[in-house]
């Protein structure tokens, strides 16, 4: 039952074949034989979950996605139940309040399963930079999933849950989502409230859905788009019933354009091959094939390493020890409290964003980093406008290559970053994109990266769909089930 | 002192905003709650929480900006400022930094007779930090414990810089009296220095006369009344002389006045001020007040204090000092007026508001809008004495029991029967008992000396207890006497 889909899911609720109750324990039961070798939670909620399972059962909690599980990113913050960010500097924190989107899949009737584990803050692609544990990429377990929402990734892709959400602030979500095989999608800037989501850059971080094939990722979406007056940078612009744009082969004289920077050097050459075919796909389909330019796309990791890290060293300064989370024992006075918290709290890849974005704001600096990353966002902004002159859909693979090994780049942090090429100038430009199942190649998925116009979720959705209805990669399994 | 150098001081004052609710959250901004009561994740910085401006906050800087002539900028931006102390729950502070919402502007004041304007640099808004309470020391360092309450945390504040355009602490303080009453006229402010509800800084430096470069400045705090921003602005002004007359190098440093010893003392120097990495707040979008909002905020301008003044002397004939001291606070001149509007008589009712109720106010500490005595209440009074219904004396006393009980006018003259007697039968009793009673002054009388009527009048007082109409007695007695 937990192999299914929330779609699928739905109709045999419907139907009354089966119960929430049978469905949340199937996923504990998953959750029972996976987790030791995924390890993709931090927290799971069991005993409420299945309260909340009689409660659906009993016709008590309705909802679009009653009775439907769902994996939370434990960077979002759940009132009552602890909210770690991976890191140990909140290892206490039970937060006084619901994010925005937790209120909102409540109200849906989604049942959370728990909270799922990442890099530290969502500062990394393995979740090595957990401060919590390591999560495994359930089709190789040597594998990381991705991240920093790799936790999410790994719970959708074992059937550890139905749904899930996590956070991308350069491609936490499209990139763990190519590396387990499953979809996902990081919205609109805007699209969707951020009150809540613990902050890590503020001006690039987007809530979006991680699930096993489009439908569910139109559904979820549905649920939790939409301008929140708490979230002053949430949008207010209608939001639309995503299901309807899940028409396959509905995208004849669509023009989808072919980033030549991402197709290029760099780029693993099994993962282009697999990209060209989807390319020929698509345009057996109906579609009309442009190749693309973007100029400015090779500054846009320098650009983010200043920008992200910039707005992290501000985010970060209030875990002080003052009012939540660890404080330090070794405190003689303030200023100790402050550096040993700080110092013991907070991991490797953390302090190093922390350092950089500290320096690129000081003084006599903040012109030459800082304020000059700000410029250059705006050029890659207008490289993409220019391209959406003449095309729906932008097209790249997610990610250059398959997911790597655990430890393999661990200690070499630039060439973690640049295999985020892909997925950072779509935060950059605060745009919509989905990540889709696309080929296995030596028994690891990849991707396929769809960009769409801002608050152009829609037309995203029905090229992947039309893919992913002509393909069938996303009904793959890892071997281990 | 000589005049041989000249003073240079620009101000940095805040003002805590009168809005209902905290500048980014919905908490309540009351003052005196239980400590740690108004607040919420947003103003406690938990992690996860997003700022939401508060409209009104704007529209009351835009307010001040459109009374002291300057620029509402049409768009403006939010900025971090960062730094570590744990009245800051984020570790940063939302101010504004180089896109403030307010710029240009002044404030004329007048100064031995002279009007002068004060030109103004910038007006922006930003949010409050919290308030730390220690024991055992009078800072966190040393301290065996601090405690912590954001009630404060998150209070709209509204920063105004002057340009350094004022020459005297004496001019300074009038500055902050004239900003003050004006804050208060506008409903911006309740301006109360004492109480921490508009802050002063002052950069203060000296140079010789004639010269144009500034001196070096210090930076001066903790002036919290308009006295002592005079007395701190004068003892720094000295201890700049003192330094340059000897030929010592004045440093650039941070200074807070000492209220108990009146001298200025160091806390910091410029090698250990700050960088506090401003940069626009991610999470707020730019202020742009459209011009139709900016024009109905226009219309909320209530007349300011000069032009009340003016309006008192010229309509009403008062006094340039009734005037004065009737707009000195919003209050005071907004319950002269309120009286006015019942019956419009503005030389009594300021002779009650400025005489005995004044008077009363001060004895008791108390401030007008503290008083249970509504504006009718005067008019009532006013009236009664009119209609002879008491006298001028009686009414003083009838207004002190008044104040004190809560009860009306008219209950305490009906209650202690010292309506006046007005009724001839009944005074002629009085006035006859009197004759009776002082035969030596009745001769005199008769024998020409008929200003002995005023001793006779005074004895039928006293037996009514102050009750007679004294005009009536007067006519009665020459009755009886003729
Ligand atoms: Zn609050």
């Amino acid at each position: 039952m937990n192999k299914k889909t929330a779609h699928e899911l739905k109709t045999l609720l419907n139907k009354k074949e089966i119960s929430a109750t049978e469905i949340v324990k199937s996923v504990y039961d998953q959750i029972e034989k996976y987790e030791d070798a995924v390890s993709a939670y931090v927290t799971l909620t069991k005993k409420h979950a299945l309260a909340q399972a009689k409660e659906v059962d009993e016709g008590k909690r309705t909802g679009p996605l009653a009775g439907i599980p769902i994996a939370i990113k434990d960077n979002m913050c759940t009132k009552g139940t602890l909210t770690t960010c991976s890191s140990k500097i909140l290892n206490n924190y039970i937060p006084p309040y619901n994010a925005t989107i937790i209120d909102k899949l409540d109200q849906a009737g989604a049942i959370m399963i728990g909270k799922t584990n990442l890099d530290e803050f969502a500062m990394g692609s393995s979740t090595e930079n957990s401060g919590i544990k390591t999560t495994r990429n359930p089709w190789n377990l040597d594998c990381v999933p991705g991240g920093s929402s790799g936790g999410s990734a790994a719970a959708v892709a074992a059937d550890e849950t139905i749904l899930a959400v996590g956070s991308d602030t350069g491609g936490s979500i499209r990139q763990p989502a190519s590396f387990c095989g499953i979809v996902g999608m990081k919205p609109t800037y805007g699209r969707i409230s951020r009150y809540g989501l613990v902050a890590f850059a503020s001006s690039l971080d987007q809530i979006g859905p991680m699930t096993k094939d489009v439908r569910d990722c139109a559904l979820l979406l549905n649920i939790i788009a939409g301008y929140e007056e708490k979230d002053s940078t949430s949008a207010k612009i209608e939001v639309p019933d995503y299901t309807k744009s899940l028409v396959a082969d509905d995208i004849k004289g669509i023009t989808i354009g072919v980033i030549a920077e991402l197709m290029g050097k760099g780029v693993d050459k099994l993962t282009k091959e697999a990209t060209e075919k989807a390319i020929k796909l698509l345009e057996s389909k109906g579609a009309k094939i442009k190749k693309v330019s973007l100029p400015h796309l090779k500054y846009s990791v320098a650009t983010y390493y200043l920008i992200a890290p910039a707005e992290a060293s501000s985010n970060l300064g209030r875990y002080d020890g003052v009012k939540y989370g660890l404080r330090s024992k070794e405190t003689k006075d303030l200023i100790t409290m402050y550096k040993n918290t700080r110092a013991e709290g907070f991991g490797p890849e953390v302090k190093r964003r922390i350092l950089l974005g500290t320096y690129a704001l000081s003084a006599g600096y903040y012109d030459a980093y800082y304020l000059k990353a700000l410029k250059v966002r705006t050029l890659i902004k207008q490289d993409f406008e220019k391209a959406f002159g003449e095309c729906e859909v932008l097209l790249s693979p997610t990610c250059p290559s398959p997911a790597f090994r655990v430890g393999e780049k661990a200690n070499d942090p630039l060439s973690m970053y640049l295999s985020d090429i892909s997925t950072i100038p779509v935060n950059l430009a605060g745009l919509p994109a989905i990540s889709v199942p696309c080929e296995i190649i030596h028994n690891l998925p990849i991707g396929l990266q769809i960009i769409g116009k801002a608050f152009d979720e829609e037309t995203i959705l029905k090229v992947a769909f039309t893919y992913e209805q002509n393909t069938g990669w996303h009904k793959e399994k890892p071997k281990i089930l | 002192m000589t005049s041989k150098y000249e003073t240079v001081i620009g101000l940095e004052i805040h003002a805590q905003l009168s809005t209902e609710s905290k500048m980014f959250c919905s908490c309540s901004t009351k003052f005196g709650a239980e400590p740690n009561t108004n607040i919420c994740e947003v103003c406690t910085g938990q992690p996860g929480a997003l700022p939401k401006t508060n409209k009104k906050a704007i529209e009351l800087a835009i307010k001040t900006g459109l009374a002291l002539n300057c620029k509402i900028e049409p768009y403006s931006v939010f900025a971090r400022k960062n730094y570590f102390y744990p009245d800051l729950p984020k570790a940063y502070q939302i101010s504004q930094f180089d896109l403030p919402i307010i710029t240009g502007g002044y404030l004329e004041i007048e100064v031995e007779g002279k009007k002068k304007k004060i030109k103004l640099t910038r007006i922006h808004l930003e949010e409050d930090a919290g308030k730390l309470v220690h024991k055992g020391a009078e800072r966190i360092m040393g301290s065996e414990e601090s405690l912590v309450d954001y009630n404060r945390g998150g209070t709209p504040l509204m920063e105004i810089v002057t340009e350094p355009d004022i020459r005297s602490p004496l001019e300074a303080k009038i500055f902050m009296e004239d900003l003050a009453h004006l804050l208060q006229y506008l409903g911006v402010c309740d301006a109360k220095m004492e109480q921490g509800s508009l802050r002063c800084d002052a950069n203060i430096s000296i140079r010789p006369v004639g010269q144009k470069e500034l001196g070096t400045r210090s930076e001066l705090k903790n002036m919290n009344s308009f006295r002592f921003v005079q007395m701190g602005l004068t003892a720094e002004v000295a201890r700049h002389t003192e330094l340059k007359e000897s030929g010592e190098k004045i440093i650039q440093e941070t200074r807070y006045f000492d209220t108990k010893t009146h001298e200025t003392k160091s806390m910091r120097s410029k090698e250990e001020a700050h960088d506090y990495r401003y940069f626009p707040e991610p999470d707020l979008i730019t202020v742009e007040p459209d011009k139709e909002w900016i024009e109905e905020i226009k219309t909320t301008i209530t007349e300011l204090p000069e032009k009340k003044k003016e309006r008192y002397t010229k309509e009403y004939g008062l006094s340039d000092q009734a005037a004065e001291t009737l707009i000195s606070t919003k209050e005071l001149s907004d319950y002269f007026e309120s009286c006015l509007k019942i019956e419009k008589k503005p030389k009594e009712i300021t002779n009650w508001i400025l005489g005995d109720i004044t008077a009363y106010l001060k004895a008791k500490n108390l401030n007008i809008k503290d008083i249970n005595l509504p504006p009718g209440e005067v008019i009532e009074l006013i009236k009664l004495i009119e209609k002879g219904t008491i006298s001028g004396k009686i009414a003083k006393e009838v207004i002190v029991k008044t104040l004190n009980t809560g009860k009306t006018i008219k209950d305490i003259v009906s209650e202690s029967g010292s309506t006046q007697i007005s009724n001839e039968d009944e005074l002629q009793k009085i006035v006859e008992e009197a004759i009776k009673n002082s035969p030596k002054q009745v001769e005199q009388y008769k024998s020409g000396k008929k200003a002995i009527i005023g001793y006779l009048v005074g004895q039928v007082m006293k037996a009514s207890k102050g009750r007679a109409n004294p005009g009536l007695a007067n006519k009665l007695l020459k009755q009886q006497l003729d």
